[in-house]
C-alpha cells in the first residue's frame, strides 16, 4: 500500500490535539459565536426586532389597550410586562431559523465541513449568539417597562430567575426554530415560520390578556400554552398581579416547575432533531 | 509504485439521483505534484472533489488522501487538505481578514497563530489593503485570492482547487497560477480542476480528462497532444502552382485541400522531425515558391475534441486564450 509523503514535505502544520477534544469543540463554538455576532453588527436593523419591537410593543399596549382591560389585583403595565417579555422573545426565534437556513444556503458551510472542525458548532454558536441577543432583549424590555411605570415587588435573585424562566425557555424554543431553519427550502420560508407558528404561541396565551374571558375551548389551550406558564411564573417571581393563579390547570397551578419542564422538554427533543436534521442535511 | 500517492481515487461512482456523475474514476497524484482535472460542466470533476474532501459519500470505489482514506477517517482527511470550491465559501459578511482568522480559529490552531496566519496571506495574495473591508465589496479576482489564502490557512499538504480561474479575466487568472506554481516550491500536493485546456497545460504535471463521469485520456500534456498526432500543415505559395499538390501527397496523411486562391494548401500530417525540411524540399524539386509554411502542433483543444467528439462549451476566445504551441518558418523561399 501506499505511505504518505509528509516526512518529505516542508508543510504540514503539526496541529495537535493535545487541548483535547471538548476544548476544539468549545474553541469552535466561540469561533462560530463571534462570526454570527460580527453578522449581527453588520446589519443592526437585523436587531430592530429584539431593541425597537419591545420598545414600541411596550408602548403600545400600555397606552393603547391598557386603559380598556382590567387586571385583578393590579395595574396592567405591571401585568403586561412578563407578556411583552415572552412575546419579543418567543418571535424573535425567527431569527435563528432565518440564519441557519441562510447558512446552509450559502457556499460556507461547505467550507466549515472541510476544516477539522466540530460540525455542530455551527448549530450551537447559532444558538448562543442568538441566546445572548435575547439577553439584549431582556435588558432593553426592562428598562422600557421601567420607563413606563412598571415595578417588581421581588427581591432580586427572584426578579433574576423571572428573567432567566423566560430566557430559558426561549433557548429552547430556538431549537425548534433551527429544526424549521434546517428543514426549510429557503431563507424567505424560514421566516414565514414567525407568522404561522410563533405569532399564535405567544398571542393564544395569558401574556397579553388574562385567559379568563377567552371562548372555553381556547381558554384550555391558553392554560396549557407553555408561554402561559411562562408568563405566569415570571408574574409569580416578580410579585407581578398573575391573574392565572386562580385558574385551576395544573400549568396555572404551577408554573415554574410546569416551565422548566416544558422548557427542558422541548430543549431535549429539539436540539436532538436538529443534530440529526443537520447530519442528514450535509450528507450527500 | 515506487513513488508516494498524496491522493488516489480507485473505481470511484457516485449518482446524484438519475445522474451518474461518477461511472467508476481512477487516478492519482504523486507528491509534490500537480494533477489536472479536465472536462466539460458537469464531466464529475466537481463529484470527484467532493468525495475526496470528504464532503460527499462515493457509492463505489475508494478515494484516499495522504494515505488517509476518505469514508473511513475523514477527520484526519480534513487535517491534511486545503480546499478552494467552486462557489463562494467564504462570509460575505465577514471582512477578509476576519475570514481568514475564522478559518485559522476552526482549524485548531489558536487566536494569535491564526491572526499571524491571516497577516502573512494576506501579504503573499496582495490583500492587505483590502483586509479590513467586508468580502462584499470585492471583485471577482480578489474573492478568488482569498478563497486560495483561506485554504492555505493550515499549510496544507494536500490542496483541492476546483476550477480556481473560472469567470476570471486574463490578469487576475496570471495571478491565481503564479500563486499556485510557488506552492509547488513548497512541496505541495495539488489536484486542480478546470474546464480551460490552457490552465491545464500550463499548471499541470498530468492531466486526467473526464467526461460523463469516466476518464477518457490520461497522461502528461504532451503525451497527450502526441496520443492525437493530428498535426496541420500550411503552405502558403508565392503564385497558384499546379505540381504543388502532387509533390505534397507523398508527406502528409490525407488529402490535401487548396485555397480558392490556389496558393494556401494545407493538410493533415504525422508529426517528424525534419517534417518542414522535408516539404520545403520537395516543392523546390517540383519547382514550387513558398512565402509561408506552418506546421502547427495539436492544441488541447485538439486533443480533447479528439476524445470527447465536442468542444469544451466555454468561451476561451473571450477569455483570451490563444492556440497552443506553433512552429514556424518564415520566409521559406525556394
Amino acid at each position: 500500500m501506499t505511505t504518505t509523503a509528509l516526512t518529505h514535505t516542508t508543510v504540514g502544520l503539526g496541529r495537535s490535539r493535545s487541548g483535547g477534544r471538548a476544548l476544539g469543540a468549545l474553541t469552535d463554538i466561540w469561533a462560530m459565536t463571534r462570526r454570527n455576532l460580527v453578522h449581527i453588527s453588520r446589519e443592526p436593523m437585523q436587531l430592530s426586532d429584539v431593541t425597537l419591537q419591545p420598545v414600541l410593543f411596550t408602548a403600545l399596549f400600555v397606552y393603547i389597550f391598557g386603559g380598556a382591560i382590567p387586571i385583578p389585583g393590579g395595574s396592567y403595565k405591571d401585568y403586561l410586562l412578563a407578556g411583552i417579555l415572552a412575546l419579543n422573545l418567543v418571535t424573535s426565534t425567527m431569527g435563528t431559523a432565518v440564519g441557519l437556513s441562510t447558512d446552509l444556503h450559502e457556499g460556507m458551510i461547505d467550507r466549515f465541513r472541510a476544516l477539522p472542525m466540530w460540525r455542530s458548532a455551527v448549530l450551537v454558536g447559532r444558538s448562543v449568539a442568538d441566546f445572548m441577543t435575547s439577553c439584549l432583549c431582556a435588558l432593553i424590555v426592562a428598562l422600557t417597562g421601567l420607563a413606563v411605570g412598571w415595578r417588581a415587588d421581588a427581591s432580586t435573585a427572584s426578579i433574576l430567575a423571572g428573567f432567566l424562566v423566560v430566557l430559558f425557555f426561549a433557548y429552547s424554543l430556538a431549537w425548534i426554530a433551527a429544526c424549521v431553519g434546517l428543514n426549510s427550502k429557503s431563507p424567505e420560508s424560514a421566516a414565514s415560520f414567525g407568522f404561522i407558528v410563533l405569532f399564535p404561541l405567544a398571542f393564544v396565551s395569558n401574556a397579553m390578556v388574562p385567559t379568563l374571558h377567552m371562548p372555553g375551548w381556547l381558554q384550555a389551550i391558553a392554560n396549557w400554552n407553555p408561554v402561559s406558564a411562562v408568563c405566569a411564573a415570571a408574574r409569580h417571581l416578580w410579585g407581578n398581579p398573575n391573574p392565572s393563579a386562580a385558574v385551576s390547570a395544573w400549568p396555572m397551578q404551577h408554573p415554574i416547575e410546569a416551565s422548566l419542564i416544558w422548557s427542558v422538554a422541548i430543549l431535549v427533543i429539539a436540539a436532538s432533531s436538529a443534530a440529526h436534521f443537520f447530519r442528514r442535511r450535509i450528507t450527500e | 509504485m515506487g513513488t508516494d500517492l498524496m491522493i488516489e481515487a480507485v473505481g470511484l461512482q457516485k449518482r446524484y439521483g438519475d445522474t451518474q456523475a461518477l461511472a467508476g474514476v481512477d487516478f492519482s497524484v504523486p507528491a509534490g505534484t500537480i494533477l489536472g482535472l479536465l472536462g466539460p460542466n458537469g464531466a464529475g470533476k466537481t463529484t470527484a472533489v467532493r468525495i475526496l474532501t470528504t464532503l460527499a459519500l462515493p457509492d463505489g470505489g475508494r478515494g484516499a488522501v495522504a494515505g488517509i482514506d476518505v469514508v473511513r477517517s475523514p477527520g484526519e482527511v480534513r487535517r491534511h487538505i486545503g480546499v478552494a470550491a467552486q462557489d463562494a465559501t467564504l462570509d460575505p459578511l465577514l471582512t477578509g481578514r476576519q475570514n481568514l482568522v475564522l478559518v485559522g480559529e476552526l482549524s485548531d490552531m489558536g487566536r494569535a497563530a491564526s491572526r499571524a496566519r491571516a497577516e502573512e496571506l494576506l501579504d503573499q495574495f496582495e490583500l492587505t489593503d483590502a483586509a479590513d473591508r467586508v468580502l462584499k465589496g470585492y471583485s471577482g479576482g480578489m474573492r478568488r485570492r482569498l478563497d486560495l489564502a483561506a485554504s492555505l490557512t493550515t499549510r496544507p499538504p494536500v490542496l483541492f482547487l476546483d476550477e480556481p480561474t473560472t469567470g476570471l479575466d486574463p490578469t487576475s487568472r496570471q495571478r491565481v497560477w503564479q500563486a499556485i506554481r510557488e506552492l509547488l516550491e513548497d512541496g505541495v500536493t495539488v489536484l486542480l480542476t478546470t474546464q480551460y485546456l490552457e490552465e491545464a497545460d500550463a499548471l499541470a504535471h498530468r492531466i486526467v480528462v473526464v467526461d460523463h463521469g469516466r476518464v477518457i485520456a490520461d497522461g502528461t500534456p504532451l503525451e497527450l497532444k502526441e496520443a492525437s498526432r493530428s498535426a496541420r500543415l500550411e503552405v502558403t505559395l508565392s503564385t497558384p502552382h499546379p505540381g504543388a499538390v502532387a509533390a505534397l501527397a507523398p508527406l502528409v496523411a490525407g488529402a490535401v485541400r487548396v485555397g480558392e486562391d490556389g496558393r494556401r494548401l494545407s493538410a493533415g500530417v504525422d508529426m517528424a522531425s525534419g517534417l518542414a525540411t522535408a516539404v520545403v524540399r520537395a516543392l523546390d524539386a517540383a519547382g514550387v515558391l513558398v512565402d509561408h509554411i506552418e506546421v502547427r502542433q495539436p492544441s488541447l483543444d485538439d486533443v480533447f475534441f479528439s476524445l470527447t467528439g465536442g468542444h469544451i462549451e466555454e468561451e476561451e476566445e473571450e477569455a483570451g486564450f490563444v492556440d497552443g504551441s506553433r512552429h514556424e518558418l518564415e520566409g521559406a523561399h525556394a
